[in-house]
């Protein structure tokens, strides 16, 4: 079977509007988290979020075509040009026609949804822009990304909740594997930042009012993100031919369902993710340093994604930097997955180990090193990148410096 | 319907059980009511009397809400009746 290598990476997030200013705020631990500034605000108990601010859309694409455009689509747009710039490569001819796009979304144009139901709902009016379709269809950003790429291979969006990027980025590296594509497009992308994305997760009381606190004690629920990333999942003959720069190789990839509870999650399904992404990869537990976690910073997971991990690495366990970046930049819901492989990609390219940030109290329940509120200088030789999503749908991914 | 028959019959809905079969003195674990359910049941409760009930399922212990048995969650949902009421 063929190798798979990232060869090119961008980002849109709470954090920055770009890869290295991601690292930059991973390695300083800064937390984007902080008041929620949006219409309405004032109509949810949720008041916090990590906030993709000061976003200007002009800036980064003709105006004509922002009626076309969702945040969402637009936060791919930007991050995938930041990934295709880096890469260097150039589509046309076989490449073109053979290199797809697979992104991951739980909401798509979500607040393209939210605006004109309030505009036909609540003001009444009775005619809506002639665009709201194709704006807020979940495939929209990878369409306008194979658009701008003219990227004429297979292309679709992928839904799993916050599992979704995870799934989109594992099948994207089937399909290099298998020989379907030299090149693929791939990650994540969400904004469901508005008054009924958030009012939705208020329902289920499970946001913290507070902070994203994974693995501590204190820890009382989740905080929204929003954002994106995306990468380029390549060949790695195909990439060395080429002498392009490879930031790591994509090694393997594991996903299973929990088949019981549409919230809460389970130990075993999620420890069979890792295993089987573990076995994919050929690599032995022991050579895995750190996981980026799931961590969501709710009761639930954190402490069933503790046990997953002692199922899966034994002894290993106490051994293994675990990290939650979502205390940093949110839980950014399908495009998690997306923005949470940069950490893994940080500590292959850089030695740096993300810290999760707002550690208060050890929790028994808890007891692994989750790397508390400051990055470490660590080499890893290998990791494993956790999502495990609403519906018992886990996906992860396990990937190799080279 | 006074208060109490009332907070006893949105129980007796989310658990499927008849309100007779409920005991006061009863933990609301034992009617069957797991987390997903005691997350409808507390929607239910605050669409039924029109208040806000002060819950995270992630902090349910910590909460100042007492939801440890029937009569318990009564007197609270009684409580933030009478301080709508003030």
């Amino acid at each position: 079977m063929r190798r798979v290598v990232i060869t090119g990476a961008g980002t849109v997030n709470p954090l920055a509007m770009d890869v290295a200013g991601t690292y930059a705020a991973f390695a300083a631990g800064r937390c984007a988290i902080g008041p929620l500034l949006i219409r309405d605000v004032d109509r949810l108990s949720v008041k916090i979020a990590a906030q993709v601010h000061d976003w200007q859309p002009e800036q980064h694409f003709e105006r004509q075509r922002l009626p076309l455009l969702d945040r969402f689509a637009q936060f791919a747009l930007v991050a995938a040009r930041q990934a295709v710039a880096q890469s260097g490569l150039r589509f046309e001819g076989a490449l073109a026609d053979t290199t797809g796009v697979v992104l991951g979304t739980a909401g798509g144009g979500l607040t393209t949804t939210d605006d004109n139901y309030r505009s036909v709902y609540a003001e009444g009016k009775s005619r809506v822009h002639p665009f709201v379709v194709p704006k807020l269809m979940s495939s929209a950003a990878p369409s306008h990304v194979s658009m701008e790429f003219t990227l004429r291979g297979p292309s679709f969006a992928l839904s799993s909740a916050c599992a979704s990027s995870n799934h989109a980025m594992g099948l994207a590296f089937q399909m290099v594997r298998s020989g379907l594509a030299d090149v693929m497009l791939t990650g994540g992308a969400e904004a469901m930042l508005c008054l009924g994305g958030i009012k939705a997760w208020e329902g289920l009381r499970v946001m913290s009012p507070d902070a994203c606190r994974p693995f501590s004690l204190t820890r009382n629920g989740m905080v929204q993100g929003e954002g994106a990333a995306v990468f380029v999942f390549e060949d790695f003959d195909h990439a060395r031919a080429r002498g392009a720069v490879i930031l790591a190789e994509v090694a393997g990839f594991g996903m299973t369902s929990d088949a019981s509870d549409i919230v809460m999650p389970s130990t075993e399904g999620a420890a069979r993710a890792m295993t089987i992404a573990l076995k994919d990869a050929g690599l032995a537990p022991e050579q895995i340093g750190y996981i980026n976690a799931h961590g969501t910073g709710t009761a639930a997971n954190d402490r069933s994604e503790t046990a997953a991990i002692r199922t899966v690495f034994g002894t290993q366990a106490d051994r293994l930097m675990v990290s939650s970046t979502k205390s940093m930049h949110g839980h950014l819901i399908g495009g998690t997955g997306a923005v949470e492989l940069l950490a893994c990609l940080m500590a292959l390219q850089t030695d740096v180990i993300a810290p999760t940030m707002g550690f208060e109290t050890p929790d028994p329940d808890c007891n692994l090193d989750v790397v508390p509120n400051e990055a470490r200088a660590v080499r890893v030789e290998a990791v494993l990148s956790n999502a495990f999503a609403f519906g018992g749908l886990n996906a992860v991914l396990a990937l190799r410096r080279i | 319907m006074d208060l109490r028959q009332h907070v006893i019959a949105v129980l007796a809905e989310q658990a499927m059980l008849d309100p007779g079969d409920i005991d006061p003195a009863q933990p609301l674990a034992d009617l069957g009511i797991d987390s997903l359910a005691l997350v409808e049941t507390i929607f239910a409760l605050e669409e039924a009397f029109d208040i806000s009930i002060p819950f995270n399922a992630n902090d349910a212990q910590a909460m100042s809400f007492d939801l440890s048995s029937v009569e318990a969650l009564v007197a609270a949902v009684s409580d933030l009746v009478a301080k709508k009421a003030a």
